[in-house]
């Protein structure tokens, strides 16, 4: 049971998204730039985290955002808040290009729920710092294990070679660390 | 046959895009049949884009945005909102108070102004030599396109999991409404689908109870809207199949208007 409280309804800029979504689509060149100024940030923020290489990071950005404006309807709000759909595009497409493959995930079937929901500067610096108030807490094991996972793009199989820890530990991590991060961020 | 419980540490993995072989085949084929997994999936990608968040840095540098209008501006797509008229009169009307400053200061000006028009050439020649290399490219295109052997095959997803969707339109003046789903699940024995009205204020509104056809399609044609209800946003949960008066599961699909 989940009351309605807790749904992505409560979301306060999901119409607003929605509004500069439609502008994009309708081709106003103005809303693409506002759209980059709001969002910009988050992108190359996991972009240059991954990629250690603020040039590559700014390939990502550039090509997120293109393939935003050619194909605006790969994004609808439905599919969840902008920014977290920014935020997990964004580090697969640098996975992708880490392990020198093509696009393995495809942005129109990326549907989110829950996830940060960044309005300003001044909520994006709340989520980073509670976010990160989470991971401080959170075993070092465990912490290592997604940090190899989601900034470095490593298999089970290899963070299990690198930690020595076996195949099964590191799924059951991965997992209770992803859901430990939305238990906490929820409380 | 993996069970239910199984998957669990197979979701994590599949949202990190890490999950390959047999054990991903297997994982997609139960997406297609099990709403909770797929729930479960959406929210592993929510926790996802929290780990992403904590990645402070730098703004990217301007010449980002600058190199990212340009590409917007070299492909222009629909109708532009109209501009604001340019500012203009203002500089004009200060040349002759510039002029008495005398002869030097406007040598410095044309000298500043020529080194500026210098640039703006230079941006242009570049402009124009990415969108030559644009045009070729589109060229090169449209001849595969065109050409008299072309075949044409089209590619899709076999196991892919079919996301379910729904469309609610709604007129506030002749206060009616339709709704229509697709790819929804079968629901089990004694439950049903139930469409709310999410007002501005207070509670959900209930809407009608729907099952989908074998195919996963639904429609409610024509329908009512409650009197005196104004819709922010439209939901549908999991209920029994009488109906319930509050939503008791969670929202399995949410739209809201413009």
């Amino acid at each position: 049971m989940e009351p309605i409280e807790d749904s992505p309804i409560r979301r306060g800029d999901a119409g607003d998204e929605m509004r500069l979504v439609a502008r994009i689509r309708a081709g106003d060149q103005q809303a693409m730039s506002e759209l980059y100024d709001r969002y910009s940030k988050v992108v190359y923020a996991v972009a240059l985290r991954v990629l250690q290489d603020a040039a590559a990071a700014e390939d990502v950005l550039q090509d997120i955002f293109l393939q935003l404006w050619r194909n605006p309807d790969a994004f609808d709000a439905s599919r969840g808040s902008l920014s977290a759909w920014l935020a997990v595009i964004s580090r697969h497409r640098c996975i992708d290009r880490l392990r020198k493959r093509r696009p393995e995930t495809d942005i129109e079937e990326c549907v989110i729920t829950g996830g940060p929901d960044l309005r300003d500067e001044t909520e994006r610096a709340l989520v980073i710092e509670k976010v990160r108030g989470v991971l401080a807490e959170m075993n070092p094991d465990q912490r290592k294990v997604l940090e190899l996972a989601f900034f470095q793009g490593l298999t089970h199989t290899e963070i299990a070679d690198r930690t020595g820890e076996p195949l099964g530990t590191v799924k059951t991590r991965i997992r209770s660390g992803l859901q430990l991060l939305r238990t906490k961020f929820a409380g | 046959m993996k069970t239910h419980e199984q998957f669990a540490d197979d979701l994590a993995l599949y949202a990190l895009g890490e999950l390959s072989g047999s054990d991903r085949q297997q994982l997609e084929e139960h997406l297609q049949s099990c709403a909770a997994c797929r729930r479960e999936l959406q929210a592993l990608r929510g926790d996802m884009a929290l780990l992403g968040l904590s990645s402070g840095g730098p703004q990217p540098p301007a010449r980002s945005k600058e190199r990212l209008m340009r590409a917007v501006a070299a492909e222009p797509r629909g109708v532009s909102a109209p501009q604001p008229p340019p500012r203009r009169g203002f500089w004009a009307a200060l040349i002759p108070a510039f002029a008495a400053l005398g002869l030097l200061l406007v040598a410095l000006v044309l000298w500043r102004h020529n080194a500026a028009l210098k640039d703006e050439v230079a941006e242009l020649g570049n402009r124009n030599q990415d969108q030559t290399a644009q045009l070729e490219r589109m060229n090169q295109e449209l001849r595969l396109l065109t050409a008299p052997d072309a075949v044409h095959v089209s590619l899709n997803p076999q196991k892919a999991p079919r996301q379910p969707s729904g469309t609610a339109i709604y007129s506030p003046s002749q206060k009616r409404m339709m709704f229509m789903a697709s790819n929804l699940a079968a629901p089990p024995t004694g439950k049903a689908y139930e469409l709310w009205i999410i007002p501005a204020n207070g509670a959900p509104v209930p809407a009608g109870v729907f099952k989908p056809d074998e195919h996963g399609y639904a429609v409610m044609m024509d329908h009512k809207m409650p009197e005196g209800v104004e819709a922010k946003a439209f939901a549908i949960t999991l209920e029994n199949e009488e109906g319930s008066d509050k939503p008791t599961s969670p929202i399995l699909l949410m739209g809201t208007g413009e």
